[in-house]
Order: structure tokens, then sequence, then C-alpha cells
């Protein structure tokens, strides 16, 4: 697609009107039964986007696979349809931020801040993730199955964050809804100043973040965990504790020397 | 931003300099300012010196280029009326030079402060095995300038840096040496919030500083620790105790690598542990401009300390 501007230069944009730059997108899958298959090791990060884009938006492509990708930063990031991708290897940081929609599977490891705003749509993640993973994240299922780094989940707002290996220090800082379940140990200043949402642990809590206090179980607790187990094939759920938001923070419980006057 | 990468070969030495540049140039987005490497090839009896005679920022006067050629002779000058014999000189850029010299002496320290009271003059580093490279301009700029190609060696660590607090300028790159400590180097990713309180400290135990860059105690500080008797992983642990801030720094001595991290992990480093293979970066993009396949990588957790030995 081309527009043109005001002055009479024109830039390339992609389905979405978006401005592209300057690469071309290098049309190097291979397309059989509607799924699309592509090497990205020769590839451009730019070209590898371009690529997996106009698979999906242009050519209508809902099933894409993307070989080699090489720990690059970025790799499907924005992707707004329904659609299945997998990633054949590792990606670096910035891994699938801002989707809503599709179905992502990544056989190696993320680097920091994957599915960061992640709106809606499941990435499963075979191996490792790197630290705040899931940054802000509003919607959807992330199941990381190894280990994650720190601050996994900060600023939270909504979905599920599935865990199967260890979470660093202050997993879920700040969160504010949605639930994490982490069936590793997770590290010091678990939950810290949450405002809401729910935590669930299999191992052990090095120490728990302000305002952050053990949960009462309940029936919906077990629906959902029995649920997400069922869903990614996880197996018998392990016995696992509950933490919420003690909503301490939510008032202030020392006053400004003027309001002590009028109150005392 | 800054970049770190650090590599170690368990057996035998390989082309590290072209490795180390590799890892460094897929990192250059996260600074594009300066580049520096600490390279250890196979230990000698020789003693192996990096000096610096100007930075780039240098007010460029009439006499420039004349006092640069008067000050290579003056430090080979003073090395030999130090006691040291000179064996090669070697022109590694119109504004630094590598000397290899025999000597028999125990103090270094008088050594450098001699090369040091030269006008301009900075010792980079100084050890059996250790070599630093370090100018403004991305990896491969740098590695192509000092001919890191041919650096033949067994372990390194390497830092492309984005200036925030202090100049663009060789005394700002790192990796640092651990003045006057031989063979001791240190790169560092973050900011170090009780730097004027060490600096002082050290200061009055009588070590000099070259830059207003805070990362330059981790070295200093690691290198007296271990004078004291600590090992380099004693001496790690503690830093974590009484360093302040937010930082992923990595260090080396002539036959070991270690890296540590904060206590609340704010900087990033990706692990790759092979079986003759060590790599760190801050990114995998980095250890996959080495090792161009699937590895099994992770991110260490806060307050970690690991350490390698060849």
């Amino acid at each position: 697609m081309v527009s043109v501007d005001a002055n009479g230069r024109t830039a390339r944009m992609d389905a979405r009107g978006l401005v592209e730059l300057t690469d071309e997108v290098p049309n190097v899958s291979t397309i059989e039964d509607g799924r699309a298959t592509f090497d990205a090791h020769d590839l451009t990060t730019r070209q590898i986007n371009l690529e997996l884009r106009s698979l999906v938006y242009e050519q209508g492509i809902r099933d894409v696979t993307v070989l080699n990708p090489g720990a690059r930063h970025s790799l499907g990031v924005g992707i707004l349809a329904r659609c299945r991708i997998t990633f054949e290897g590792s990606i670096g940081y910035f891994a699938c931020g801002l989707i809503d929609g599709p179905e992502v599977h990544i056989t190696g490891r993320v680097g920091w801040s994957a599915c960061e705003n992640m709106m809606s749509g499941v990435v499963v993640i075979d191996g490792n993730a790197g630290s705040l993973t899931g940054a802000a994240m509003r919607g959807g299922d992330l199941v990381v199955k190894g280990r994650v780094g720190a601050r996994t989940g900060i600023d939270q707002k909504g979905g599920t964050i599935i865990v199967c290996g260890d979470a660093g220090a202050n997993t879920a800082f700040m969160m504010q809804r949605g639930r994490q379940i982490i069936l590793g140990n997770a590290g010091a200043g678990l939950g810290d100043s949450m405002y809401d949402g729910t935590l669930y642990v299999a191992g052990t809590v090095k120490s728990l973040g302000i305002d952050c206090v053990p949960g009462e179980w309940t029936d919906a607790d077990s629906e959902l965990i029995e649920r997400k187990f069922r869903i990614y094939g996880l197996g018998n759920p392990p016995e696992l504790q509950k933490f919420v938001c003690g909503k301490k923070l939510y008032n202030y419980d020392t006053l400004e020397p003027s309001e002590r006057r009028i109150v005392l | 931003m800054c970049g770190i990468a650090g590599l170690i070969y368990k057996n035998g030495s390989t082309s590290i300099g072209e490795d180390m540049a590799r890892m460094l140039q897929s990192m250059k987005h996260r600074g594009p300012d300066s580049t520096g490497y600490a390279l250890y090839r196979p230990p000698s009896d020789d003693w192996v010196m990096h000096v610096k005679l100007a930075d780039v920022n240098a007010e460029r006067d009439f006499e420039f280029e004349q006092r640069i050629r008067r000050n290579r002779g003056e430090v080979r000058r003073r090395l030999e009326a130090a006691g040291a014999r000179v064996l090669e000189t070697l022109d590694t850029s119109p504004h630094a030079m590598t000397v290899t010299f025999s000597f028999g002496g125990e103090d270094l320290k008088l050594l450098a402060d001699r090369i040091e009271d030269i006008r301009g003059a900075e010792v980079l580093s100084l050890g059996h095995t250790l070599e630093i490279v370090k100018d403004i301009g991305d990896a491969a700029t740098v590695a192509g300038d000092y001919g890191l190609a041919r650096f033949k060696g067994t372990h390194g660590i390497g830092h492309v840096r984005m200036a925030t607090e202090s100049d663009v300028d060789i005394s700002g790159a790192h990796p640092y040496w651990a003045y006057p400590f031989s063979d001791v180097a240190v790169v560092h990713n973050g900011q170090l919030t009780n730097y004027h309180q060490w600096r002082r400290r050290l200061e009055r135990a009588g070590h000099r500083f070259q830059s207003e860059c805070d990362s330059e105690i981790i070295a200093v500080y690691l290198a007296e620790r271990m004078d004291d008797g600590d090992t380099l992983e004693e001496a790690m642990h503690r830093s974590l105790e009484e360093l302040d801030g937010v930082f992923t720094y990595l260090a080396v001595t002539g036959d070991a690598l270690g890296m540590a991290k904060d206590e609340l992990a704010a900087k990033p480093l990706v692990l790759y542990e092979g079986d003759d293979v060590v790599a760190l970066a801050s990114e995998e993009i980095a250890i996959r401009a080495v090792l161009d396949r699937e590895i099994e990588t992770y991110d260490p957790y806060e307050s970690e300390v690991m350490v390698w030995s060849r």
C-alpha cells in the first residue's frame, strides 16, 4: 500500500495503515494447505516481522511457523488477529508484546519483557524467560515451562501467567488484576505493593512483599487451577498457597499533623 | 544502558579477540559511544602494558604530535629506569601504545605511577596475560583499529558504552584495570550510589582513579580484597553487601571469570554454560553471535555470584 502525504511525499503503509520503513516484504515463505513456514536465519528483525504481518494480514494465513529466530528482539509484536504462530527457537527481548488474539508457541527461550501489554490470546514458552515477563499484561494466558527472572507480571492488569519453574524477586510487583500460578519457588518480595489479583505458589516463598497476605482458598480457585492445568497438559495440580492483597495500602494509616489536630 | 559480555574457554586458547568483537558488535544498540575489551592471552613471564598517551578529546595543540612521539620514547625510558627490560613496543593507535617488557621487581604501583606521571598518559592495563584495548567507536571499529582479529587467548570480557554520567572518551570507557594489581579487570552495567564514599575510602588507601566513572571502583575494590587474601568469589560476594546501587558486573583475573548481580536483579545478564565454554552477555543475541545454534540459556537471579575457572 502507498499513501501520499500533504507534501506529495509517498510512504509505504502496511495493512493497518501504519508507515513501513524501507524494507520490502521478503516473501520467502513456503505455503502448504494454508500453513506458512519461513526461515528467519538470514532475515533482519524488520524483515521477519514484515513477512509475518504480510502472511497474517494480507494473505490471510492462519498458521505460521518461523524457523531460526536466532534470539532476535521484538519478534511477533503487535499481531492483532486470531492466528497460530510457532517460533522454532529462541527470541530476545520484547517477544510478542502488544498482541491481541494469536496463539503463539515458542519452542526456545525468551529474553526480557516477553508478552508485555498482551491483550488476549495464548503464549506458550517451552524454555526459560527473562525478567519483566508479562509486564502490564491485560488478558490472555502466558505459560512459561521453564523459569522466569525478576518482576514477572509487574503492573499486571489481567490474564493468567503460569510459570512451571522458579520465579525471581519482586514477582507480581504492583499487580492490579489477573492471576499468577508459580509451580516453583518465588523470590523475595512476592506481590509487593499489589493492588489486587491472585497469586498461587507451589514451592517456597523467600519473602512476601509489602501488603501481600495469604488468601482464603475457595472452590473457584480449585476450578481455575484444574481448568488451566487441563488446558495446558500440566498434569495433576500440586498443593498451592494462595496470596492476595492485604488492602492495607489502600488507605493511609498515619495522619498529617494538621489532620491529627482535627481528629484527636 | 550499556552492554557487557564475557567468554571463557575452559581448555585451550582460541580467537578470543574476534569472538568478543562479534559479541559486542551484536549489542551495538546498547551503546555505540565506546567499546572496550579485556583479553587474556596464554600466560608468560613477560609483562604487557597498554598505555594511553592522550585521550581522544584532548586538545590538539601545535606540539601535540611531537609530544606524543616524545612520550612514546619517555614510556620506554622510564620503564628501563625502573629496572624493566623493554622487549617490544607497538604503536597500536595514534594515541596509544603497547609495551612488552621483563621485570623482576615487585612494585607495580611504582611502575604504573612513573608512567602516569607523563602528561596525558594512563596505564590501561598491566599484567602477564591481561590486555585492555578501549577506544571510542563501535566494536568492529575498535577491533579493526587495534587488530584484535589476530588476538589468540583463553578468556575475555567486553563492554559497549552508552555514556550517561561522564564524557565519551577513553578514560570513561570500560573495562577497568584494577590499578595497581596485575591481571584484574572489570566491566559493569549499572550505577553505584555509594561511589563517592568508596572512592574516598580507596583513595585514602593510596589508590588512584583516572576517571569519574563509578565502575572504576569495582575493579580496585575487588583487587584490594583479593590482595587481602580473599578469593575472587569471596570478594565478589562481599561486594554485594558493600556496594550500593543497581549493577551487574563481570570480573576477570588471569585464570577466572566471575559475574555478580545486585539484589534487585535490575540489570540483565544471560548465561550459557557449555562443556568447554561459558558465555555471558546482556542479551542472548550476543551469545548467539558466537554460538549460532539453539542453546540452553538462563538469567541468573538477584544477589547471585558465579565464578568459572580455567
